[in-house]
């Protein structure tokens, strides 16, 4: 479905991925997790094709897409729902008009029809009657929940997350955790997660990759993690400060 | 440091050429959003009437004082119609309007855009494969140029009132009288003139506020993106205005 081959990038003089290789299968849930820094962020710009690696493949369900022109890659893109970080909502539009704008924008459905969908994908994720305000108007919980509407209303065919849970208080977090695990279970979704929030990451992974200084230092499954002799991994699951990661490898 | 700033200077002319280029294309070649222009129309036209009728009707005002101080001396106060009608039409109409969408409309243009940039908005347009120089920049394009004339005559009308008020009120110039000698004065090249100079200022400051909106890589960015884009615009539009009027009463006479 996705596989990574050896993706190197550089910004300035600063190597930010340094060969990363990865693969996420049909179906799974699969974890990105690192340090904030770590090239988390620029690693999920490459897969989009929002920025180009400067070499490494790139290949997603059979397409390189780090050969596409920018049309090509349009269209690559929609196969893609993506939950950004900070919900990346559209403020000047509705939640109706951000939930819809896949349709608003790709099909010639009406609006009523439009409507209807949003109003079913929002009770989907747990909210109604929120059609007509506007994102400064919700909450940092209910942003991202209307944000998780709108990557999956058009059934993409991966949703990718990036930090899911990050700038939320916990209740929201365990309900954006269930509503992840729901949208898996009742839409069978490919999901790409990005995170530093381990405990969230655990809850929902299938398999997992740990990203350190710009190099995958870890994949596998969850019983793979626990059987891990790599003692910066375990670093990380201790969430200890004493150990072989220094902050200068971030 | 000179060579590094000459460099820059190019860069940023290579830059700014491309986006004209995609911002000309996407208005001639995409499909427009007229709902989407409307709301810029109103953003950028309706909100600035109230800024650009108060200062053109006080430019009005003080070009008829200043031309009746002078004049009042060869006693040929009669001409402050036609000066004021001139000053107004050719020059002061088109400027002060442009710099005012400028510095009102511009900033928030490249406000709007670079805080969109930063919160990741840009990146959501391209991931739903939509081009976002077509989606934001075109209808601000559309919409300055269309709303730029408009807002020009009403300066125009509004700084020729300014200057009947003090040919009436200080000088006794019958409205009839002052209007006549106004519209004597004036001929179809001087407002012409003048409003393809507001459809070029309009221009101006849609690519150079939408431009100057792409650029923040951070929230601490975006003050200097607005102060950049207030800051060309004006440099822009004062040399624009430079070339136009040597262009219409030097070279196409």
């Amino acid at each position: 479905m996705i596989s990574i081959e050896k993706v190197f990038k550089q910004f300035d003089k600063k190597q930010v991925l340094k060969g990363v290789s990865f693969s996420v299968k049909r179906g799974e849930t699969f974890l990105i997790i690192g340090r904030s820094g770590a090239g988390k962020s620029v690693l999920l710009k490459n897969i989009l094709g929002l920025i180009r690696p400067d070499s490494g493949k790139i290949i997603i369900n059979g397409v390189n897409i780090t050969q596409l022109e920018d049309k090509a890659l349009q269209k690559v893109r929609l196969q893609f729902g993506l939950v950004f970080q900070g919900s990346a909502l559209f403020d000047f539009l509705t939640v109706e008009e951000n939930v819809g704008f896949y349709f608003y924008q790709h099909t010639k459905d009406s609006k009523p029809v439009i409507r209807k969908k949003v109003k079913d994908t929002l009770a989907l994720v747990g909210l109604e009657g929120i059609e007509d305000m506007y994102p400064y108007q919700l909450s940092g919980g209910m942003r991202k929940r209307v944000a998780i509407a709108r990557a999956v209303i058009y059934n993409p065919d991966i949703i990718i997350y990036d930090e899911p849970t990050t700038g939320i208080d916990p209740i929201a977090v365990d309900k954006i955790v269930s509503l992840i695990e729901n949208l898996h279970n009742q839409l069978s979704i490919t999901s790409l997660v990005v995170t530093h929030d381990l405990e969230v990451g655990l809850k929902i992974a299938d398999r997992l990759a740990f990203l350190l200084g710009g190099r995958m230092i870890f994949e596998g499954d969850k019983a793979s993690l626990d059987a891990t002799k790599d003692k910066r991994v375990i670093q990380f699951l201790k969430g200890s400060s004493a150990g072989p990661i220094k902050e200068m490898e971030v | 440091m000179i060579i590094a700033k000459t460099i820059d200077l190019f860069v940023y002319v290579g830059k700014m050429s491309f986006f004209i280029q995609k911002t000309v294309s996407g208005f001639i070649f995409k499909k427009k959003n007229l709902k989407t222009i409307f709301r810029e129309m109103v953003s950028i036209g309706v909100d600035s009437l109230a800024l650009v009728s108060l200062v053109s009707f006080f430019i009005g005002i003080i070009i008829a004082f200043q031309t009746a101080y002078q004049l009042k001396q060869l006693s040929a106060e009669i001409h402050i119609a036609s000066l004021v009608a001139l000053s107004v039409v050719r020059e002061l109409g088109p400027v002060i309007s442009s710099l005012i969408v400028a510095a009102r409309c511009g900033a928030s243009i490249t406000a709007g855009i670079g805080s969109m940039k930063i919160s990741e908005q840009i990146d959501a347009l391209e991931v739903f494969a939509v081009n976002p120089i077509n989606y934001l920049v075109v209808p601000k394009f559309i919409a300055l140029i269309i709303c730029m004339p408009i807002l020009v005559i009403y300066a125009d009308f509004l700084g020729i009132l300014g200057g009947f008020l003090v040919g009436f009120t200080k000088f006794a110039l019958q409205p009839n009288f002052y209007f006549n000698l106004t519209f004597e004065a004036l001929g179809a090249k001087d407002i012409i003139g003048g409003l393809i100079k507001s459809v070029c200022f309009g221009g101006t400051i849609a690519f150079i506020s939408c431009y100057e909106g792409f650029q923040p890589f951070s929230s601490t960015d975006v003050s200097k993106s607005v102060t950049n884009a207030v800051v060309r615009s004006f440099i822009m539009i004062i040399i624009f205005d430079c070339i136009l009027t040597a262009l219409f009463y030097f070279v196409v006479v």
